[in-house]
């Protein structure tokens, strides 16, 4: 490949290794008032260290940067638990009009009304589709969504004066944010174990579930992929012990118009906006974590919370509310994105995003069942677990059947997770592939698995045509090498 | 095109692929379902509860682009906009110039729609930004390292002083009360639950010596930039750490809080090349020193070499993290801020040494330029004291709340109202964005709007 050979040749250098005294990128003007005096000279800084470079080198510097990424615009990026779909370009032209990417976050209610509609309205949707209709939009991410649900319960334990609620219920296949997010809310995380099936060992549950429970974290579809089937029968032993239920909506895009969580007992949940209402990641990030929570907690969710009376809209504070989880209002551009896309897909096409999420997860798993393992050999939900134990008795790992996928432009699985799962490969294809790609996906896999037989060293040592071969994140991590060093 | 339409009625057929976003034809999807053995979708979901499948939804029908656009263009349009109105709203957000540049590179797919790098190899574009990232806001803040980003400038601060908690093993922390009340609510809600004694204390007041932190803000909320030396003076003196809350285009010109030997710097990102957008996405920037690193939170980004010897980039220390380190880790943060930290650095990669110095002084010159003319107005009074970098309170002869009207009326979006800290007194902010003719506009507002009380 030409394009990679001239990868190897790449400037890699750092901007501040670019920098030649006097040059610039931009002009900025004389001021325009009598010039006023500086204060103390004590206070001023004598060197601002900074890049000077020209205009030209800038874009191309950050261009053949952006070169080096596979992405959802370049690349098929079946990213398990990460919901890695199309994220459509009208979204990001409408975050960018005027009257929303450039109002100031502390102008009024009544003079960005257009503003407080649109969450108004967000809010009503997310509340629709999970069937929690009090909506805070504050959350910044997940993980700041889930830590604003579990104040929350805490919140509402504490209104009931039942101040021994100090355990967290969480399954041992949950994401990390999980437990980090209940410690951060002075919760103790006690494991819940799965069954052989995948599913939350009902009876264990039962067990662990008493009057020190507080909250059970559930995600559901389960981080397996899998819908646990005696749900109702979970969040009844939960509430029976006067616990409330947690839902991480990470995996929501497989609910939409299938099943709403309120009406299966949840309390609290939050969504990713950033995976299942199509906003873009930008690697790693800036996401939206909205909580949704039933009638009776809303009066507890973090501020602000868009209210409608009459025709005017306003961001209120709720009566008990949790307070105040970040600077402003949440992530507003990320917002108007995900409404964008509700309005998009309407409720006939949320529905047929779910549908073929998981059809399309199903025909994987169909098609890579006798080479692969599954963690559960039962139909699957939005993404499928494989596991590589297979093929690590045939000495290659699955990090390295990953890395191999990279070798054909597609992106990795997420590996390793959940941990309950020797060797995962995790496989989240979502609803907006064809399946043409789902097809060349089955062949590069099969393809691999060949290999692994045939020439397995070409598997151990991949990726081989990327700008980097494998990276050391030893030596990374022992020496930390931060920032640049003149 | 026709055969996709139904001649005897005019309605789209069933054939095609449910929606622009969703690609599968009706063929696609049968010939799927056979090859995984069911006759039907609804055999894939039989562990959902029958009676609660396929509920119904309140939202509308898709609704096609051409209509859509015009529909939220409608609403963009009903907020009141700076640009369309000259605006001296600072307090937490700021309207700074943003060069093309910025959104230019905002344009790239590749950097848009990555996730997090967790594959490094496939990953090197966002990798390399990122540390261009945490460097440039260590040689701003003349700090030993950053991390890739926080979600905003009062998580980051927020986090600063757990971080400080976990460094010092002692639960009590010092705020100084010139800092911003959201910034300290904010910080109420990430300790709640953990057992921490938050203390407000004036500039000079007596510390003891079982605090974790001083944390304050510098420019205050009042403008003022704060004694950073003398306070971190005394942090350590009581064997604590100094966190300060900087605003970063004010070290365009003033020294950097590393000069004064500050253990944690966070500071709201937007400053440097965001958009206002209604308060997000914005990014937190947090920087400490180099001993200090295993008790950082969130993403960092490190430097290495491949098999090859080639340079390149990884996340790294990662074991600080959820994902790892579980309910032990030194914060939940997974989904950060990289695609806004890859404006900061766009944005300093372009103004660079001379713009952002330039910039920071026009908001110096504007800022003071409009002080000093206020300061004269029969009725209005500057009531804090103290070197200030582009904000000031204004007292204004009726409550704020009127005045802003009064002003709003004559297309001027006014000062953020702090009358909760001083009575009748808002904040204003002056940038590079507002021109000679705004401030003069302003001065000619208050002369108006004063008499009339």
């Amino acid at each position: 490949m030409t394009i990679t050979s001239a990868m190897n040749e790449l400037d890699r250098r750092l901007l501040m290794d670019r920098s030649v005294s006097g040059r610039s990128a931009v002009t900025m003007p004389s001021s325009d008032v009598p010039e006023q005096p500086l204060p103390q000279e004590s206070l001023l800084r004598d060197d601002l260290p900074l890049p000077e470079v020209s205009q030209l080198e800038v874009i191309r510097y950050f261009s053949l940067l952006s070169q080096l990424n596979f992405s959802i615009d370049t690349n098929f990026y079946p990213l398990g638990s990460c919901t890695m779909k199309y994220n459509p370009k009208i979204n990001d032209a409408m975050a960018s009009l005027p009257g929303f990417g450039s109002i100031h976050p502390n102008q009024p209610s009544e003079q960005v009304q257009g503003a407080v509609q649109l969450m108004y309205k967000l809010q009503e949707s997310l509340g629709d589709l999970t069937g929690l209709p009090g909506v805070s939009l504050a959350p910044l991410a997940g993980a700041q969504g889930e830590y604003a649900g579990l104040l929350i319960a805490r919140a509402f334990h504490a209104s009931k004066g039942d101040s021994g609620r100090t355990v967290a219920l969480i399954p041992d296949s949950a994401h990390g944010t999980n437990p980090a997010s209940a410690a951060m809310a002075g919760l103790d995380v006690v494991t819940v174990p799965s069954d052989a099936q995948g599913n939350v060992d009902v009876n264990a549950l039962q067990e662990l579930a008493d009057e020190r429970t507080a909250v059970f974290m559930l995600t559901l579809p389960s981080t397996l992929g899998l819908f646990e089937p005696s749900i109702l029968e979970i969040t009844q032993i939960i509430h029976d012990a006067g616990g409330l239920v947690y839902a991480d909506g990470a995996n929501l895009n497989a609910l939409l118009g299938m099943v709403k969580l309120g009406d299966l007992g949840f309390d609290i949940c939050h969504s990713n906006l950033h995976k299942t209402f199509s906003t873009p990641h930008g690697g790693g990030g800036p996401g939206s974590g909205p909580v949704m929570v039933t009638e009776e907690l809303s009066k507890f969710l973090p501020e602000p919370v868009a209210e409608k009376s009459g025709d005017i809209f306003t961001l209120a504070k709720p009566t008990n509310s949790v307070g105040k989880i970040n600077g402003f209002h949440g992530s507003f551009g990320i917002l108007v994105r995900a409404y964008t896309y509700i309005r998009a897909m309407g409720r006939d096409g949320l529905k047929a995003v779910a549908e073929n999420a998981i059809i399309n997860a199903n025909y994987i798993q169909s098609q890579l069942k006798d080479r692969y393992d599954l963690a559960a050999d039962r139909f699957c939900m939005h993404e499928t677990v494989l596991s590589a134990a297979r093929q690590k008795r045939r000495d290659v790992k699955g990090l390295d059947i990953a890395k191999r996928l990279l070798d054909h432009g597609i992106h990795a699985p997420t590996m390793y997770f959940p941990l309950i799962v020797e060797e995962a490969l995790m496989v989240e294809p979502t609803e907006t592939e064809s399946k043409e790609t789902l097809d060349r996906f089955i062949e590069v896999m099969r393809q691999i698995d060949d290999e692994v037989s045939e020439d397995p060293e070409a598997v151990r040592t991949a990726p081989h045509t990327l700008p980097v071969t494998r990276l050391d994140e030893a030596t990374a991590a022992r020496k930390p090498y931060l920032r640049w060093q003149g | 095109m026709v055969n996709t339409v139904d001649r005897s009625t005019g309605a789209k057929k069933g054939s095609g692929n449910p929606h622009p976003y969703v690609p599968a034809t009706d063929a696609d999807r049968a010939a799927m379902l056979e090859a995984i053995g069911v006759s039907s979708f609804e055999e894939l979901i039989q562990d959902i509860p029958e009676k609660m499948r396929f509920p119904e939804l309140d939202i509308a029908e898709s609704a096609p682009e051409l209509s859509l656009s015009a529909d939220i263009s409608a609403m963009a349009a009903r907020n009141i906009t700076p640009g369309d109105y000259a605006c001296f709203l600072g307090a937490g957000a700021y309207r700074h110039f943003i060069p093309s540049t910025v959104n230019a590179v905002l344009q790239r797919g590749e950097f848009v729609t990555a996730y997090t790098p967790y594959q490094p190899e496939a990953a090197q574009g966002t990798l390399q930004t990122g540390f261009e990232f945490q460097s440039a806001i260590c040689q701003l803040f003349d700090m030993e390292v950053a991390n890739a980003g926080m979600y905003d400038g009062p998580t980051a601060f927020a986090e600063a002083v757990l971080m400080a908690i976990r460094l010092t093993h002692r639960n009590k922390v010092a705020v100084l009360e010139t800092v911003d009340s959201r910034l300290v609510q904010v910080l109420r809600a990430y300790s709640v639950h953990q057992g921490i004694e938050i203390v407000s204390i004036a500039p000079d007041a007596a510390v003891s010596d079982d605090i974790a932190c001083i944390a304050f803000q510098s420019p205050n909320l009042f403008g003022v930039i704060e004694d950073v030396g003398g306070l971190t003076g005394r942090a350590h003196a009581a064997g604590a750490l100094s966190i300060v809350h900087a605003n970063p285009t004010a070290h365009g010109l003033f020294q950097p809080p590393g000069k004064y030997g500050v253990d944690i710097v966070t500071a709201e990102g937007q400053p440097l090349g965001v958009p206002l957008s209604f308060g997000g996405a914005y990014v937190g920037l947090f920087a400490c020193r180099q001993e200090h690193i295993r008790q950082l939170p969130g993403r960092i980004i490190g430097r290495t070499s491949d098999t090859e010897g080639r340079t390149g980039y990884v996340l790294t220390l990662q074991t600080r993290e959820q994902h790892i380190r579980r309910e032990r880790a030194t914060s939940n943060i997974c989904t950060s801020t990289q695609l806004i930290g890859l404006m900061v650095a766009v944005y300093v990669a372009t103004l660079g040494k001379q713009g952002l110095s330039d910039v920071a002084n026009l908001c110096y010159q504007k800022a003071h330029y409009a002080a000093s003319e206020i300061a004269q107005i029969p009725g209005y009074s500057l009531p804090v004291s103290g070197t200030f970098f582009h904000e000031f309170a204004v007292t204004c002869p009726r409550p704020v709340a009127d005045i802003n009207a009064a002003l709003l009326e004559k297309g001027i979006i006014g000062g953020y109202d702090i009358s909760d800290r001083i009575a009748n007194t808002m904040l204003l902010c002056v940038t590079e964005m507002n021109s000679r003719d705004e401030i003069d506009g302003l001065l000619m507002a208050f002369r108006e709007i004063g008499g009339t009380a």
